[in-house]
């Protein structure tokens, strides 16, 4: 039985250009960027080449604005402390959304712990911020508003653009967790005005472990990471040239080929909702209808659990994502689906689905036949089930 | 995450279902925690002559459900009295630290269906408990008799209003 893989956010495959880079970059480019001589050079080459691609990836005005991180958690740590240290004489209020991953909820709760302001300004049903909104949080003591661009449970996209009006108006910089939409969807950091972007490679086919942040020239903030002077004094450490060649090579091959990978998922996005509806009764679609990524689809499906869905799914080889409160550790139903205004219950049986360049329309076919078996068997187990229908 | 037995009772769940006319069911949780799971009795000669069950919840909380209805057929009340959360852990080899609230369920569920059984015998008529509609209290979840932060697992005190870990909420003020 093939495996098919609809869990695309939590890895995904790395496309053979990717691995090639790598591998030959194991063999041949193992050098310190940092170092005087011809292996240090080749390096630090290789290095540059990389940064300029993401730069032609998000449109930079120069591949300096790059800073490569671990991923996107460090990158989204970076840039939301990084600004409140250096900018904690001027205030200590910071705006945020309240379905932000948790690298920023919990990056701001730790600022809350050092007597940090954070307001959080709330969704509507399709899961969008209003501008209106942050601009009316906005006080002088504001020095960051922290957004994401798109939402990795329900794929709703933001009016970044807007915000970013507000923003620069009264001079305050905007970050945007860029995490799942970089290299998914186009992003222009100029057309966006964004003053800090952050993501990583294994949202579009690029190694785990390697991602970056973008920061606008003339943004201040302190570094997390002291030490040597790599990465323009913003992130010390000698760099991880592997995985940064393989974030290389997959923006590449975004900027070559997203209207293409956009136009397939789209595709499959359409089928896969059409099926779920015609196919599951009592379930919602969750996030916005069109404003939202191409490559995910929310599902909340009522009267059972998500985690013993993904159980029974990955029996069939299957891999599918959830955002029940059991599965994701924290035993609490998930901060965005409640801010969406889904219950308690309904929240906990959500599957996150998506999925990419190898997903083909059989896979999705077989997905939805395998799910209507699987979320009979488990109604049937459920109490709430008959109650449900009564 | 899980041990094959956890994963074998959850893949094949025994005793799935309901009893018509139980003579004892046994109702605990709510949807809003996680979990939920209702038992019912069919008791003959002071034994439990059929068990059955229907719980929404993750895969431990099934697999708890399955072990602890194969656990409780055909012993005496007394004896299933003394089944206890741990005990069914235990013959699940255990479980994950973040799961263990699911298998409070079980025994107490067990608990519960007994009780309303022999209320019933007795003609006591308790006034149903409501369920909770809110989840105001979150669960800091307990193995022995040490607490766990619910994110990021260091241990902490049930008294604990914020954790010193991650800085959550534990108590609501």
């Amino acid at each position: 039985m093939k495996m098919i893989n609809l869990d695309y956010i939590s890895a995904n495959p790395l496309l053979p250009e990717v691995q090639e880079a790598m591998i030959e970059a194991i063999r041949n480019n193992y050098g310190n960027p940092s170092s005087p001589h011809q292996l240090g050079d080749l390096a630090a080459e290789a290095l540059e080449k990389a940064r300029s691609s993401v730069a032609c990836l998000l449109n930079c005005l120069n591949s300096k604005e790059i800073v490569f991180t671990s991923g996107g958690t460090e990158a989204i740590n970076q840039a939301i402390k990084g600004v409140a240290l250096a900018n904690a004489k001027k205030g200590m209020h910071i705006i945020t959304s309240n379905i932000e991953h948790n690298a920023v909820l919990r990056t701001l709760r730790r600022l809350r712990m050092m007597d940090y302001k954070v307001s959080s300004v709330e969704v509507d049903q399709s899961g969008r911020v209003d501008p209106a909104d942050v601009a009316k949080a906005i006080t002088d003591q504001t020095i960051l508003v922290t957004i994401m661009h798109s939402n990795n449970e329900i794929g709703t996209i933001q009016p970044i653009e807007e915000i970013a009006q507000i923003t620069r108006e009264k001079k305050i910089p905007l970050h945007c967790d860029g995490v799942t939409s970089v290299g998914v969807v186009p992003m222009d950091v100029q057309k966006l005005g964004v003053d800090l972007l952050s993501f990583s490679a294994n949202q579009f086919y690029g190694p785990s472990g390697v991602g970056a942040l973008y920061i606008k020239h003339g943004t201040v903030l302190w570094p997390l990471l002291d030490g040597g002077v790599q990465e323009n004094n913003k992130r010390a450490g000698t760099e991880n040239l592997i995985g940064i060649i393989g974030l290389g090579v997959a923006a590449d091959l975004a900027v070559r080929d997203l209207e293409i990978r956009t136009r397939q998922t789209l595709k499959l996005k359409k089928k896969l909702i059409q099926g779920l509806t015609e196919k599951v009764e009592d379930i919602f679609i969750n996030g916005h209808p069109e404003l939202s990524l191409p490559n995910l689809v929310s599902v909340s499906i009522k009267y059972i659990e998500g985690e013993g869905i993904v159980l029974m799914l990955d029996e069939e080889k299957i891999l599918v994502s959830t955002r029940s409160a059991c599965a994701a550790g924290a035993l609490q139903a998930s901060h965005v689906l409640l801010a969406i205004g889904r219950e308690f219950a309904d929240a906990q049986g959500t599957l996150v689905i998506t999925f990419g360049q190898e997903t083909s329309e059989a896979d999705i076919d077989r997905f939805l036949d395998v799910l209507k078996t699987v979320v009979q068997t488990l109604r049937e187990m459920s109490p709430l089930y008959k109650k449900g229908n009564k | 995450m899980y041990s094959s037995t956890v994963m074998d009772h959850f893949k094949n769940p025994r005793n799935v279902g309901e009893i018509e006319k139980a003579d004892g069911i046994g109702e605990v949780g709510n949807p809003l925690c996680g979990d939920m799971m209702t038992i019912y009795l069919k008791i003959e000669e002071e034994k439990i002559k059929d068990i059955k069950f229907k719980t929404f919840g993750c895969g431990a909380a099934i697999a708890v459900s399955s072990m602890l209805t194969e656990m409780a057929k055909g012993k005496t009340l007394d004896d299933a009295k003394k089944i206890t959360n741990k005990s069914v852990a235990e013959a699940l080899e255990g479980l994950p630290k973040n799961k263990l609230h699911c298998s409070n369920l079980g025994a107490d569920a067990l608990h519960m269906a007994i009780q309303d059984y022999e209320d019933k015998k007795a003609g006591i008529v308790r006034p149903k408990p409501k369920r909770e509609d809110k989840l105001e209290q979150i669960h800091v979840h307990k193995e022995g008799e040490k607490c766990y932060c619910p994110y990021c697992n260091i241990e902490v005190t049930e008294q604990t209003a914020v954790c010193v870990g991650c800085g959550a909420t534990l108590k609501p003020a």
